[in-house]
């Protein structure tokens, strides 16, 4: 089956996402049978349509080369460049909505997909912030207009929590989530754990390794992973949860002599989002060192706590284009499954 | 919560499953049983020591005296009922000027609650005007006690603008 796609936010995500369709076009029509067409890419300049499928290559060449999707060469008269960036009244089926999270206002993701299910359009989302700030409208929207609403990527990038919870333990009853939801605070801990480094010393590094924003306070003072929780908590718990009901708290302040303290007692401090009988928690935690949930590096963890699995635990990169692109690509595929069948 | 019972028992056969059947009789969990034959009392009375698990819960609380009652009517002697020890025990990470903002005050307060202690204490000073780290390490009467204690510890941390780590749950 063929399918059609519109790409709204053409950062790193969204560009990724068109050369994963691009390279892996081959696959997906010879074995899964997927002819995926992109006809709408968008960014903060504006948006380019082509009903007939945006030549991808080319696309990602102007974004790359211009810095902006609407500087592209209309060779065909079939392509239209538009100056506002939402989606018009175009003919297609899924939306890959990709803008920057906003925590604010949610905009202008929330609309863009609001828009879409309210059409009927299937969304596939990596963006946080409108999952969050109004869950229960995006939700009774797909539900109202029979359309599917899929983000795996806004939880973990390519580990998948949400997918593995709703759809490979189906039928279990999903007694707690827990795990370290965000890479740049894994990564300092672990820094300043092996090295007894500072907090500052470890951050500046992670900023010159671009694991670190050069604002980093969405991600140290624990707002990404509280954020994270509440999508878990919502999507896998059935609950109404917002960013506020989550008790936060970051990693600033931590002393690599507590880090010290805790490996004496062969423990290591991690920052632990979990949501367990209603509660939603992020904080730093002691962990034990050899316990699965103790892992390094800019890694991510999960672990769900199951009445009839038990405990199943997953570990990836949670970060980084490419995984991203990798959860986003899935929902895709699985979306499209659902209506092939 | 782990409570002894010291009891004596008469050295005739039989008198061991006597005194053990009303504790399987109320389904409590025994956790040691020490038959001392070797310090047999003047009185030629077998002591024997009985550990059992409880919750802090009233219900487990009633069961054991039930257990005791009937020890009591079956004519065992019951010399005493151990003092409960603390068995709960983890560790907290405090972060901040906790040396100016009580350390002492801090420990008071847990060792105070009567149901925890601070068993063990690790502090860290890299200098005069910097923050310390300080472990915490602390036994408790059960887990209901232990989460008491963590809740009055965040409580006080919060105060004194202390940063604490606390152990996740396994």
């Amino acid at each position: 089956m063929s399918a059609k796609v519109a790409i709204a936010g053409f950062g790193t995500v969204g560009q990724e996402v068109a050369r994963v369709l691009l390279n892996k076009s081959k696959n997906l029509k010879n074995i899964l049978g997927l002819d995926f067409s992109v006809v709408f890419v968008s960014d903060s300049s504006g948006s380019v349509v082509k009903n007939d499928g945006i030549n991808l290559k080319r696309i990602l060449k102007c974004k790359k080369e211009k810095g902006s999707v609407t500087e592209v060469e209309k060779q065909t008269s079939k392509l239209k460049t538009y100056e506002d960036s939402s989606v018009p009244s175009i003919d297609y089926d899924v939306l890959i909505e990709c803008t920057p999270t906003n925590i604010k206002d949610g905009e202008p993701g929330m609309s863009n997909m609001l828009n879409a299910l309210k059409q009927g359009k299937d969304v596939v989302t990596s963006n946080k912030g409108p999952l969050v700030l109004d869950w229960m409208s995006l939700k009774n929207a797909a539900k109202s207009n029979n359309a599917k609403l899929k983000f795996e990527a806004a939880v973990g990038g390519a580990m998948p929590v949400i997918n593995l919870a709703n759809d490979a333990l189906i039928g279990n009853e999903i007694k707690s989530v827990r795990g370290i939801f965000n890479g740049t605070c894994n990564y300092i801990l672990s820094r300043m754990t092996a090295e007894s480094l500072s907090y500052g010393q470890v951050l500046s590094e992670a900023q010159d390794l671009g694991i670190a924003e050069t604002d980093p306070t969405y991600d140290v003072e624990g707002i990404d992973t509280a954020l994270k929780v509440a999508i878990i908590a919502n999507a896998v718990m059935g609950m109404d949860a917002s960013y506020d009901d989550v008790k936060t708290e970051g990693i600033v302040g931590i002393t690599p002599e507590a880090l010290k303290l805790a490996k004496e007692d062969n423990k290591v401090v991690k920052l632990i989002g979990e949501v367990e009988n209603g509660n939603l928690e992020v904080a730093p935690k002691l962990v034990p060192a050899e316990h699965p949930l103790a892992v390094g590096g800019t890694l991510n963890v999960a672990s769900i706590k199951t009445d009839l699995a038990g405990e199943i635990t997953v570990t990836g990169r949670g970060a980084g284009a490419k995984e991203t692109a990798s959860s986003i690509l899935s929902d895709l595929i699985s979306i499209s499954k659902m209506r092939k069948n | 919560m782990i409570t002894t019972l010291n009891l004596e028992l008469k050295d005739v056969p039989g008198q061991l499953v006597e005194a053990l059947e009303p504790f399987s009789k109320y389904g409590t969990n025994i956790i040691s049983v020490a038959h001392h034959r070797e310090k047999k009392t003047p009185k030629g009375t077998v002591p024997v020591e009985i550990s059992v698990e409880t919750d802090s819960e009233e219900e487990d609380k009633e069961r054991l005296d039930e257990v005791i009652a009937e020890l009591e009517e079956r004519g065992v002697e019951i010399v005493s009922v151990g003092k409960e020890r603390l068995e709960e025990s983890f560790s907290i990470i405090m972060i901040g000027h906790i040396v100016h903002k009580g350390i002492r005050e801090m420990i008071d307060l847990i060792d105070d609650t009567g149901f925890a202690e601070v068993i063990d204490l690790d502090l860290s000073m890299p200098g005069i005007n910097e923050r310390s780290s300080a472990r915490f390490f602390i036994k408790a009467a059960g887990k209901k006690y232990a989460s008491k204690t963590v809740e009055l510890m965040e409580e006080a941390a919060e105060e004194k603008d202390l940063k604490i780590i606390k152990e996740m749950n396994i």
